[in-house]
């Protein structure tokens, strides 16, 4: 699988990061070395073999479904780049 | 008596103890070595006045007869953990001005034991590099040169702000972390012991997060002792990280000096890469000669999956880091950069706040996990990653340790590695261990022909710690100690 630059163009718009023109090229040449190392994967037989999910054996574990933090909104905004009235402030999004 | 800051830990501790000098001035000591060896850039924030007053604290604690495992001991806090109403930006410009409402436990439980706190340490921004070049705030200079030669060097990353300043004498030791290989890496490259415990043994929470599955905190130390000391005070369960493990804590330096006698020691046939340097193979030989001499036994193992670990990483990774710097947004936290409606303006502040290698690694995980290639390449990655575990699985059948070089090889110059691809190669032998969870330590064992500090690994079973506190304190006690003439 090689990545051409239109693709480069639509991954960087799915992760938000605006992308020049003129570096498309050069990223698209960095992603492909790098999923050319990756390709290597392809030769390992993989069947029957789970996914690991978890590196560690431990049950999941459960707490009771209850408030036990908050009530401190100036905490939560206090490295805002913008807020108001406890709120974060964005530019308009709804017309 | 000799300077207060050429002391380890316990030296410091037993100093302190039998009261031949106050935490005040060994916390002064340091603060006044931390600005002579400013041209390192190992520190991004020194916090004197926080460390004064928390070094007058111990003093007092100390007058009380309630003396704190780490009481007076002063320490580097990686850019990473969060320390509340102090700058916490993992080295990157999208942090811009963010200081964290909170303390991360790992931290509180430095505090808690006493520890003091002198300031920040450098890394690659968001943990991502293999030679502290990726930071937001600069190169940070390995303490270490090459004989006869002037020109600086890297020390390895992520953790390179901690690894330098442990080998500085610029804080007793350091808090790092490791997601493939950004302890025990960098501790390698500077001749200090780094240890990257079992996935699980430290709280996450507080930690900026990189790749969840992977992400460990471990300390940075001059000697194994002081690397277990620090282990022992930053370990924990905490209700906040359903990933660590309600397990006790073991006195990990009661396991330093305890004989190695009949202790078997895999050596995996697949670590022998091409192109190894013959001087990583012999000090690898040398390491397993130390050991047998003290009576254990030396098993040829092998770990068929071991090359597929890397390629692996660079999937399970970039995807985890993809998903978790999403919330870098402008919007609650860091910098913004205005544009023309709200997604521009997440576009804008995510391209000037993110670095380059930063960005690269967003941009392959959003890739590999896009619709139609997420089963292609994540869950495949998933599934190397079982690969890999089942062979040390297996190992542990014939083994109790393992025993590897740390890196393909010593420090390198800043700039001389600008393929991404060759730069990831620098963690092949450290990040099979992370895909497995797996502890790992890293412990000094020889110089390069140059003069540079190399070091061997010690991989283990999972939260088999003090096996690696006991095995890598019989390799120091072969190789000794390696410390980097001061220059600065």
């Amino acid at each position: 699988m090689s990545v051409d630059q239109n693709t480069v163009k639509r991954v960087a718009r799915l992760a938000r990061l605006k992308v020049k023109d003129e570096d498309v090229p050069r990223l698209a040449g960095e992603l492909n070395a790098i999923l050319g190392f990756i390709e290597q994967l392809n030769e390992v037989d993989v069947a029957n073999v789970e996914p690991l999910t978890s590196v560690v054996t431990m049950k999941m574990k459960m707490r009771q479904d209850e408030v036990t933090d908050g009530h401190y909104p100036q905490k939560i905004v206090a490295n805002a780049p913008a807020q108001e009235d406890d709120f974060f402030m964005v530019p308009k999004v709804v017309e | 008596m000799t300077s207060l800051t050429a002391l380890t830990i316990a030296a410091a501790r037993d100093g302190l103890r039998k009261k031949q000098f106050s935490a005040l001035e060994l916390t002064d000591a340091y603060l006044a070595a931390m600005e002579k060896a400013r041209v390192l850039n190992a520190y991004i924030v020194e916090t004197p006045e926080q460390a004064r007053a928390m070094a007058k604290a111990s003093d007092a604690k100390l007058a009380a007869g309630q003396r704190g495992a780490l009481e007076g001991i002063p320490l580097g806090i990686k850019d990473l953990f969060a320390t509340q109403g102090v700058h916490t930006q993992a080295c990157s410009h999208v942090l811009h001005d963010f200081k964290p409402q909170y303390e991360s436990t790992v931290t509180t439980n430095l505090w808690r034991d006493g520890a003091v706190m002198l300031g920040k340490l450098n890394m690659d921004e968001f943990a991502m590099g293999s030679s502290n070049e990726t930071s937001y705030y600069g190169n940070v200079i390995n303490p270490w040169k090459r004989k006869d030669s002037n020109a600086a060097l890297v020390p390895g990353g992520s953790s390179g702000g901690s690894a330098a300043a442990v080998a500085a004498h610029i804080c007793a030791a350091a808090t790092a972390t490791d997601t493939g290989g950004s302890i025990r890496q960098p501790a390698a490259f500077t001749g200090t012991v780094g240890i990257k415990p079992t996935y699980g043994r430290c709280s996450r929470w507080g930690i900026v997060a990189f790749a969840s599955s992977l992400d460990q905190a471990g300390p940075i130390a001059r000697d194994v002792r002081d690397a277990a000391i620090m282990l022992k005070s930053m370990a924990s369960v905490d209700p906040k990280d359903t990933t660590s493990v309600d397990m006790p804590v073991p006195d990990y330096e009661a396991a330093i000096g305890r004989p190695i006698k009949g202790l078997r020691v895999g050596i995996p046939k697949e670590y022998r890469v091409d192109g190894m340097p013959a001087e990583i193979d012999a000090l690898w030989q040398k390491g397993a000669e130390w050991l047998k001499a003290q009576g254990a036994e030396i098993v040829e193992i092998s770990l068929p999956h071991t090359k597929y670990a890397l390629p692996a990483y660079y999937i399970v990774a970039p995807a985890e880091a993809s998903s978790n710097l999403a919330r870098y947004d402008g919007v609650r936290y860091g910098l913004r950069v205005p544009g023309d409606d709200i997604v521009d303006m997440y576009e804008n502040s995510r391209a000037a706040g993110f670095g380059r290698e930063v960005q690269r690694r967003i941009l392959i995980g959003t890739y590999v996990l896009s619709a139609g290639y997420y089963d292609a390449y994540y869950v495949r990655a998933q599934k190397v990653r079982t690969l890999i575990k089942q062979d040390f699985d297996r190992a542990w059948d014939k083994v109790d340790v393992v025993l590897t070089p740390a890196t393909p090889s010593p420090a390198f110059a800043p700039g001389e590695i600008t393929d991404p691809v060759q730069m990831y190669l620098n963690d092949i032998f450290t990040v099979t261990v992370n895909m497995a969870g797996l502890p790992g330590i890293s412990v000094p064992a020889g110089l390069s022909a140059d003069g540079l500090p190399l070091g061997l690994q010690l991989i283990g079973k999972p939260f088999g710690e003090e096996t690696l506190f006991q095995a890598a304190a019989a390799i120091e006690q072969a190789a000794g100690g390696y410390t980097a003439p001061q220059w600065w």
